[in-house]
């Protein structure tokens, strides 16, 4: 098609295609990627989770079985996932795996919201470092990070020899092993991925739509609320998706930091895999558990581009 | 002293007595110690259309920006009706501006960027709507209430713009070239809509433009800066026929600027002599200049007569030169005449006939002159 109104951008595209055999590698590595090491394993543990659980290697029956009449037999069980719902703990560690996201993602986005405008608000030659020192972190392993979680938040602490030295408390508080730590871990881990998003939302913002607020009269907190926070949203959004999802799944913080009084869904499909053995409840565990992230984050996630649709 | 039909004064600013609306006093700005601004004095007056008129980085935006409330002087003051604007933030001036880039929110439709405004001051909601409504009514755009500024055409968000600024009839509109991102047709179209609108409704407008001929068209005043200084305010024919510098002269239309020395000066001429002319400089009206200073004499293009063949030659102001280039504008013609010192001059004829101008082609030899009170002196 010959349109004299093609834009620029559109023609730009139009040279950089590749030829349609160069199109097809560049489609098919990626996708053949995903294939072998993302839904080939999701189809095992597919196939794990409706089978039937015995003591061997592997510690389940196979899906496919050779009959005495010549005949091949599909074998599948569905009473796994009714153990999930008949046995009130693995609901219970399900709604406490997502209360325990969500809260968490909700502190991210106010301290990730205030810490993004405070970057976005300070001069050019700040934004970098500070920016920088938001990325650091990730330079360290996350398990280590988590385990010098352990330094600051016990008892003979950091946290809590600082605040006994100056006078402020004379017990040690209890954080290790309680819930609190668990928040205090998944919101320092994952902030960076609220903030960069926010970041990046804000600072695309047109600083003459503020002056255009202030200028009809807005004061500075209501021209926040009526022109930067709903053109920030997208980034508000993506962060909370950053957050909430690996949030809910979140093991190895809670196992290091949480205590035994509420237990998120990823310790127990952990516990069920390697304590108990028992592969295919475990595997119920993370099917169960996929379904029920995917349906509200693809529902989440409709809601907010139609909602921001037609935005710059 | 002339009055209009609406009882207020045509040329306000020309009354002693009378209070300017906005007073500038001293205002400088600098940036990092550049002056955009430098020590401007401006008086404007109620009810004018008044222009900022200046090349890109003469300071005129920055005068604006100072007036809404974006910028704070680094020196002198500001009053608006009275009040010295000083401690006032941008959103408690009299002021609504409208945006080089429109800054509409991108998130909001139509009606409501419009309503923006008067939802920031305990407007009541049924009012809200029917001032939106009358405001998109005026600037006719009045079913696009809906749509979301990303669904509009150039010129359609230049309406939204303006309603925006004007919805909540401030006292004072700044436009920060309102015009430029339209193209031409549109953009004279819409010049004398604008016109129109600061008429009907009495408000005062400060617009910031580069392009000249929109300052002429819709200004009542016409400021002229340059790196941060205002070189001439006046109305528009006043800058054009009495420009009081090379500057402006050059700025505004197209100037011939010849360079010389003054001979005599009385009460009703001043002679000056040129070496690209022939005889001397005859201009008329009292002289300022001292004899022996070193002076500019400006002509308009279209002041300038071609002498035809066969008549006398005039013995002042007058010269002979070739034709080198001839700009057809359909309307008029432009020359380019180039003088024996090698100095080159515009003169422009109006194309009365259809064959007209076909005597004069390129290299004729052609013998010009202008009346003595068509040129204005420039003191160096």
């Amino acid at each position: 098609m010959k349109s004299p109104a093609k834009s620029f951008a559109a023609r730009v595209r139009k040279l950089n295609q590749p030829g349609a055999a160069g199109r097809m590698t560049a489609l098919v590595i990626p996708y053949a990627w995903l294939a072998l090491f993302f839904l080939l394993p999701l189809l095992i543990v597919l196939k794990i989770s409706v089978a039937e659980s015995v003591m061997g290697i592997p510690p389940y029956e196979p899906l496919l079985r050779l009959a005495e009449n010549a005949t091949v037999q599909i074998h599948l069980t569905f009473s796994n996932f009714v153990l999930l719902l008949r046995d009130d703990m693995y609901v219970v560690a399900y709604l406490n795996s997502v209360k325990i996201a969500a809260i968490s993602t909700l502190v991210s986005v106010v301290v990730g919201y205030s810490m993004a405008y405070g970057i976005v608000s300070s001069p050019l030659r700040w934004r970098y470092l500070l920016l920088m020192l938001i990325i650091i972190p990730f330079w360290t392993s996350f398990l280590i990070r988590i385990y010098a979680m352990i330094g600051f938040l016990k008892d003979n602490g950091l946290v809590n020899n600082l605040l006994m030295s100056l006078g402020v408390i004379d017990q040690p508080l209890a954080i290790m092993y309680t819930p609190l730590a668990v928040y205090i871990g998944i919101v320092y881990s994952y902030l960076p991925f609220m903030i960069l998003p926010i970041y990046a939302a804000l600072e695309r913002t047109d600083p003459s739509l503020l002056e255009a607020a202030s200028d009809l009269g807005a004061r500075p907190w209501k021209a926040f609320l009526r022109v930067t926070l709903p053109l920030s949203m997208p980034g508000v959004v993506a962060g909370s998706l950053l957050v909430f999802i690996p949030a809910v799944g979140e093991f190895v913080i809670p196992e290091l930091l949480g205590g035994l009084g509420s237990p998120m869904i990823g310790k127990v499909l952990w516990a069920e895999f390697f304590n108990n053995r028992d592969w295919p409840v475990a595997s119920a565990v993370a099917v169960a558990m996929l379904a029920l992230l995917v349906v509200p984050v693809m529902m989440f996630d409709r809601f907010a581009s139609r909602y921001f649709r037609g935005r710059s | 002293m002339a009055v209009g039909a609406g009882g207020i004064q045509d040329k306000p600013w020309t009354d002693p007595k009378a209070q300017p609306f906005v007073r500038i006093q001293g205002v400088t700005k600098y940036f990092d110690d550049v002056a955009a601004v430098n020590g401007v004095d401006l008086n404007i007056c109620r009810g004018e259309f008044f222009a900022l008129l200046g090349a890109s980085g003469c300071g005129k935006t920055t005068l604006l920006r100072m007036l809404a409330g974006f910028e704070t002087p680094s020196a002198g003051k500001i009053f608006i009706d009275g009040v010295d604007m000083a401690d006032i933030p941008p959103y408690r001036r009299p002021v609504n501006m409208m945006f080089q880039s429109y800054a509409l929110f991108p998130h909001m439709t139509v009606g409501q960027n419009v309503a923006f405004g008067l939802q920031q001051e305990d407007v009541a909601k049924p009012e809200i709507a029917e001032r939106v409504a009358e405001m998109l009514e005026l600037v006719q755009i009045g079913e696009l209430a809906r749509r979301k500024p990303d669904q509009l055409s150039g010129g359609q968000r230049q309406r939204v713009a303006l309603a925006r600024a004007l919805i909540k009839r401030p006292k004072l509109v700044l436009l920060d070239e309102p015009l430029g991102a339209l193209d031409r047709k549109l953009r004279e179209h819409t010049q004398f809509e604008l016109v129109n609108i600061q008429e009907k409704l009495g408000m005062t407008f400060v617009i910031v433009t580069h392009d000249q001929e929109e300052a002429m068209t819709m200004a009542s005043r016409v400021c002229v800066m340059n790196a941060g200084m205002v070189e001439q305010v006046g109305t528009p024919s006043e800058v054009y026929e009495y420009p009081n510098s090379r500057f402006v002269a050059d700025f505004i239309g197209t100037a011939n600027l010849f360079d010389g020395v003054v001979t005599s000066s009385t009460a009703s001429e001043t002679r000056v002599h040129s070496a690209d002319l022939d005889g001397e400089i005859v201009v008329g009206g009292g002289g300022t200049a001292a004899v022996g200073a070193t002076v500019s004499v400006m002509v308009r293009p279209e002041k300038i007569q071609v002498v035809p063949d066969g008549s006398p030659a005039p013995s002042f102001n007058t010269a002979c030169g070739q034709v080198r280039e001839i700009a057809y504008l359909g309307d008029m013609s432009v020359y380019h005449v180039e003088l024996p010192s090698g100095k080159r001059i515009q003169l422009s004829r109006t194309n009365l006939l259809h064959t007209a101008d076909t005597q004069i082609s390129w290299d004729h030899t052609v013998r010009f002159e202008w009346h003595p009170a068509n040129g204005i002196l420039l003191v160096i």
